[in-house]
């Protein structure tokens, strides 16, 4: 099948598989095994042939029913959308098959696992594919829509008090960012006529309406994104989820919000947005690596700890604005390559390390992180797989994390802002102060800790550490992924 | 002044007096009536610019149905998230919030 | 720039890294029982290592060369290759190894954790592997990091609250000299690309625009490097760090981290600017002075110090100046007893090091006086301990003399007569040091019992544990009276340094 044939089902699998589990909510629990592991494979299957199919054939579009632009809607994947459908397809299904697991463990406990996880866990995925592959700025409210719903919706399933609280705050965040966001749309169609996205990088201009629009865009998916100081909601959200749902939403679920902002500045409207207002996005990026590291460095439980580092590694996305705009084409391009290497070294390892805390969390029974004392013992795989994903998150080599650091320096150097720099390197080291405290707590040998710790399922350890170690790899071979990724985008329209 | 552009007048006002009413209330259920009554001030804005001038544009009005469903789905799940809330907490507002 | 390239032989340097990085993983996961299995896994490793190397030096020194090298990032490449420089510190690192991995082996029988243990010290050397096989900074700075990470579980190993505490510090100034180090990398990289090591330097024609900051980039490289070595005042971890168990501070001291930010700033200084080019930038005069600080201060707070392995760790900071010095002295004699003496330090302080453990292992022994009369309990130990010391003092004909001499005649060549006066100052302090507790190994009686004493039949000490304290002191004397064998340390020193000057 050409890439272009592939498009549609993108969406359609999850969403069939969302009905499907809706369906089958009452079936035994084996059924919905087989169904869902089955949905797994097909989904990174259809992920990796659209890869394959885009990396041959170029850019693929699809209008769906037929009907072109602007009446119709068209899905669109170039190198930057595949890798995310990709990432999207192997994060997912690592997180789907630790729930499994851990549903299961918990049925052998007598416990009972939530009801409607897995619709919301294949909506999520419909959303986010929906996200990637949107060609006009509509779809893209549509798909953000849906994704803060079923976002919101996996909060809710803890069912305690606390989840029930960070959920209904996590939605007003999520409702008055895509207001914001849609009222920049109705700006957008009212100056233009269209919300195509390759039309209206033709037809945008610089006029007050145009940056109007773009203004409210932009601060409705900075809210989206949890950029400090709009962060408020993340942390408690991403800290009380379901382990599973944490590590897909620091992974995945922020970054839908902030791939569109990309594409808005970069694809949409690089001539409308000024030199001054990506400053101002990078101080606040500057703002979240300091302050969110600090808040990780004085958390006492170990999830929120990850959580405050989702808030502070979101702040280097918004470092790349003022390392891209207004500079030169060089710096602009690494800091490009920089900073979507970050995306996809980040949502690996970050994965990993909600996972790998949940197990710890687990065994320990308690969430402190002062509680992890011994540890260190008794989970050596947990912990090794926390830490191969804290390198990447400190930006240590060799990982993903330390080559899109490197690249962002790169771009400092080259654009003669060395601000950037410190704030990078300031970064790096708070986010080593947080990981090595878990570490120097998990080290801790305590005399009479033999028995209080539960046994965990092994095939947790291998989630983790399959993602963690994909974290690492990425750092000794990125250069064909970003070859990929960048390819076509209009930022780098000046290197290549 | 044409009609359309009185629609998008009267919903950029409809938005600023919503957000208002967002940001102030603490009761969750206020919050929500306001984020709909935001959401009516955008699809107000959103058809009325576009035609303003130039005649009905079936485009903005397919956007406001999705919208539409949208903001509803939004809405039942809030209810529902709420509801819990109350059950569980007895109080209408967040914590952090203070009580309202 | 892309993907595999260059020669045959390619894979030797990646067996070499594979040699331990594969038995590393292994390792974590083995159960704790498995003890055989994995003594079995960490011999064989390190004799597979060891033969790797030993096949890779015979050959470089015939003029081959061997190399990986394949895109990493935009614009950086993963390099490694085996050049005579390399194998300088492969060569002592693989052989060092194999007498630590035995120690080590012998030293935590029965000690809890001790998969994790290994499994930390096999990644531990195939970081210096890397270090020692890197062909460019970007690779150099990757091995130099993962280093850190992987003797930070090793440090921590006893996981008690001192330990704790002292891991904190190793981290802190560690991870700080790395992103020292990554500033100074990353802005060499903007000035000057990707700088593979070569053997005359690669910057020489920059030197007319960029000066300014490439003195910078110098004092960045050498500030992140100087904390792994220990320079002052950058030392602060290293006597901290004495709480480790006794294999680890002998890889702290001697094969792996000391070394690996002396051999870093070997490779600043000849391969990436050039030794030459470092001098038309002034830049070896003020690293001379801070190398000579070092060496005296070091061995200034030795002589205080009341513990045994504090006083070693402080010998250590004195001790690896030496190299920083000897490079710093233009000229090939300094050259030549600077990366001698990286290797006979690593000879002569393992086996200090070695048996400060066997003493404490056995007697219990943890202090300076309660030494009196150990070289009668503990003999072969003893003579050892006493080869170590006067090695380290200088006393002809063992190691220690030969780079010492270099040294000298080093300074003179490089009109800085007073070092001279360093030289002498430090073997001095070295003697003040070093002479007091052989004399109470072998001219003072036993004072009382033994705090701790451990039988361990007709032997003195276990076998694990004696052999390679013996042995590496066999060859302290033999890299000071063979020196003029091929493929002696000085040897070897003397075949780089005539490649790292032009004329």
């Amino acid at each position: 099948m050409s890439a272009q044939s592939l498009l549609p089902w993108m969406l359609m699998v999850p969403l069939s598989w969302a009905t499907l589990m809706v369906l089958l909510a009452q079936q035994r629990d084996a059924i919905t095994r087989v169904v869902n592991v089955v949905g797994a494979l097909v989904l990174v299957g259809l992920s990796v042939a659209l890869y394959a199919g885009v990396a041959q054939e170029g850019l693929a579009v699809h209008a769906l029913g037929g009907w072109s632009a602007p009446l119709g809607i068209a899905l669109r994947a170039d190198g930057l959308a595949a890798t995310l459908v990709v990432l999207t397809a192997v994060v997912s299904s690592a997180c789907g098959l630790y729930a499994m697991t851990s549903e299961r463990a918990a049925r052998t406990n007598g416990k009972s696992a939530p009801r409607y996880f897995w619709p919301l866990f294949w909506l999520l995925i419909t959303a986010l594919n929906g996200i990637w592959l949107a060609g006009d700025l509509f779809n893209l409210y549509v798909g953000l829509e849906l994704l803060g719903l079923s976002a919101v919706g996996l909060v809710a399933l803890g069912g305690s008090e606390a989840s029930l609280s960070s959920a209904l705050r996590y939605l007003m965040a999520a409702l008055l960012g895509s207001l914001a966001y849609l009222l920049g749309v109705a700006l957008m169609y009212a100056a233009y006529g269209t919300l195509a996205l390759p039309e209206l990088a033709e037809l945008i201009t610089r006029e007050p309406m145009t940056q109007l629009a773009i203004a409210l865009m932009t601060v409705g998916l900075c809210l989206k994104t949890a950029l400090f100081p709009l962060h408020g909601w993340l942390p408690p959200a991403h800290g009380v989820a379901l382990t599973p749902v944490s590590a897909m939403l620091s992974a995945l679920v922020v970054k839908g919000s902030f791939y569109i902002l990309f594409r808005l500045w970069f694809e949409v409207a690089p001539d409308v947005v000024t030199p001054l207002a990506a400053q101002g996005l990078g101080i606040l990026g500057a703002g979240a690596v300091l302050w969110g590291g600090w808040q990780a460095l004085r958390e006492s439980s170990l999830k929120m700890l990850v959580a405050h580092s989702t808030v502070a590694q979101l702040g280097y996305l918004f470092i790349f604005f003022p390392l891209a705009v207004g500079t030169g084409a060089t710096a602009a391009a690494l800091a490009t390559q920089g900073m979507l290497l970050h995306v996809v070294a980040h949502a690996l390892a970050k994965s990993a390390m909600f996972l790998a805390s949940g197990t710890l969390i687990a065994s320990v029974g308690r969430g402190g992180v002062a509680d992890l004392a011994g540890v260190g013992r008794h989970m050596p795989m947990s912990l090794f797989a926390f830490g191969l994903a804290g390198v990447s998150l400190m930006g240590l080599p060799p990982s993903g994390g330390f080559n899109a650091k490197w690249l962002l320096l790169q771009s400092a150097l080259a654009s003669g802002q060395w601000f950037w720099l410190l704030v990078l390197l300031g970064g790096g080291l708070l986010t080593a102060g947080y990981v090595f405290r878990v570490f120097r707590e998990s080290f801790l040998e305590s005399p009479d800790d033999a028995g209080q710790f539960t046994k965990t399922p092994r095939a947790y350890d291998l989630f983790a550490l399959t993602l963690a170690a994909m974290s690492v790899a990425l750092g000794l071979a990125s250069r064909a992924p970003l070859r990929f990724m960048t390819n076509g985008l209009a930022v780098m329209a000046g290197v290549q | 002044m044409s009609a359309d552009r009185l629609y998008a007048y009267v919903g950029a006002v409809l938005v600023a007096l919503a957000l208002y009413a967002f940001l102030v209330h603490t009761h969750v259920l206020r919050r929500l009536l306001a984020f709909n009554v935001m959401g009516g001030g955008t699809f107000l804005i959103l058809v009325g610019l576009a035609q303003d001038g130039r005649g009905p544009d079936p485009v903005p009005q397919a956007l406001v149905l999705t919208g539409i469903v949208v903001a509803v789905s939004a809405t039942a799940l809030a209810i529902i998230l709420l509801r819990r809330w109350f059950a569980t907490s007895q109080t209408t507002s967040l914590p952090e919030d203070g009580s309202s | 720039m892309n993907t595999f390239a260059t020669g045959s032989g390619w894979w030797l340097p990646l067996a070499v890294l594979g040699s331990s990085l594969v038995p590393a993983l292994v390792i974590m996961l083995l159960s704790e029982q498995r003890q055989r299995t994995r003594t079995a896994l960490n011999l064989s490793a390190a004799l597979i290592k060891l033969s790797l190397v030993a096949y890779m030096t015979w050959s470089v020194a015939r003029g081959n060369s061997y190399e990986l090298r394949f895109g990493m990032l935009p614009g950086v490449d993963f390099v490694l290759r085996a050049d005579a420089m390399a194998m300088l510190f492969a060569g002592l690192s693989a052989v060092l190894w194999l007498f630590t991995t035995i120690y080590a082996i012998g030293y935590l029988e029965g000690s809890p954790n001790r998969s994790r243990f290994f499994g930390f010290f096999s990644l531990c050397v195939a970081s210096t592997m890397g270090i020692a096989l890197a062909g460019n900074l970007v690779t150099f700075l990757v091995f130099y990091e993962l280093l850190t990470l992987s003797t930070y579980p090793l440090v921590v190993h006893r996981g008690t609250p001192k330990a704790l505490k002292a891991g904190r510090t190793y981290l802190r100034y560690t991870i700080g000299g790395g992103a020292v180090l990554l500033t100074g990398v990353a802005l060499l990289s903007m000035i000057a690309g990707d700088v593979s090591f070569a053997d005359t330097g690669a910057l020489v024609n920059l030197i007319a625009q960029d000066s300014a900051l490439l003195r910078v980039a110098f004092w960045l490289l050498i500030a992140g490097l100087g904390v792994k070595a220990a320079l002052v005042p950058l030392h602060g971890w290293l006597p901290v760090a004495m709480v480790a168990p006794a294999p680890v501070s002998a890889l702290l001291h001697a094969v792996a981290v000391v070394k690996a930010g002396a051999f870093g700033i070997v490779r600043v200084v000849y391969n990436v600017y050039g030794v030459e080019t470092a001098q038309l930038l002034g830049l070896l005069f003020p690293l001379a002075v801070l190398a000579s600080t070092t060496i005296v201060w070091g061995s200034m707070r030795a002589l205080f110090q009341t513990e045994i392995k504090k006083r070693l760790a402080y010998s250590t900071v004195s001790q690896v100046s030496y190299i920083a010095l000897g490079i710093a002295l233009f000229g090939p004699w300094g050259t030549i007893g600077g990366l001698a003496h990286l290797l006979h330090q690593g000879l002569m302080k393992i086996t200090l090091f070695f048996c400060a453990g066997n003493y404490a292992e056995t007697l219990g022994i943890h202090d300076i006086d309660e030494l009196d009369g150990a070289g009668r309990r503990m003999p072969a130990t003893s003579v050892a301990f006493t080869i170590g010391a006067f090695g380290m003092i200088g006393v002809p004909p063992l190691a220690g003399f030969v780079s010492k001499w270099y040294l000298g005649l080093g300074a003179l060549e490089a009109g800085m007569p007073w070092v001279l006066g360093v030289l002498v100052l430090s073997s001095l302090l070295n003697a003040a040091y070093f002479l007091p507790i052989v004399h109470r190994l072998w001219f003072r009686p036993q004072a009382g019992p033994w705090p701790d004493e451990r039988s361990f039949g007709k032997h003195e000490t276990s076998r694990w544990l004696l052999m390679p304290a013996v042995a590496t002191a066999v060859f302290t004397v033999g890299a000071g009276v063979l020196a003029n064998l091929p493929y002696s340390p000085l040897r070897w020193a003397m075949l780089v340094s005539v490649r790292v000057y032009t004329q």
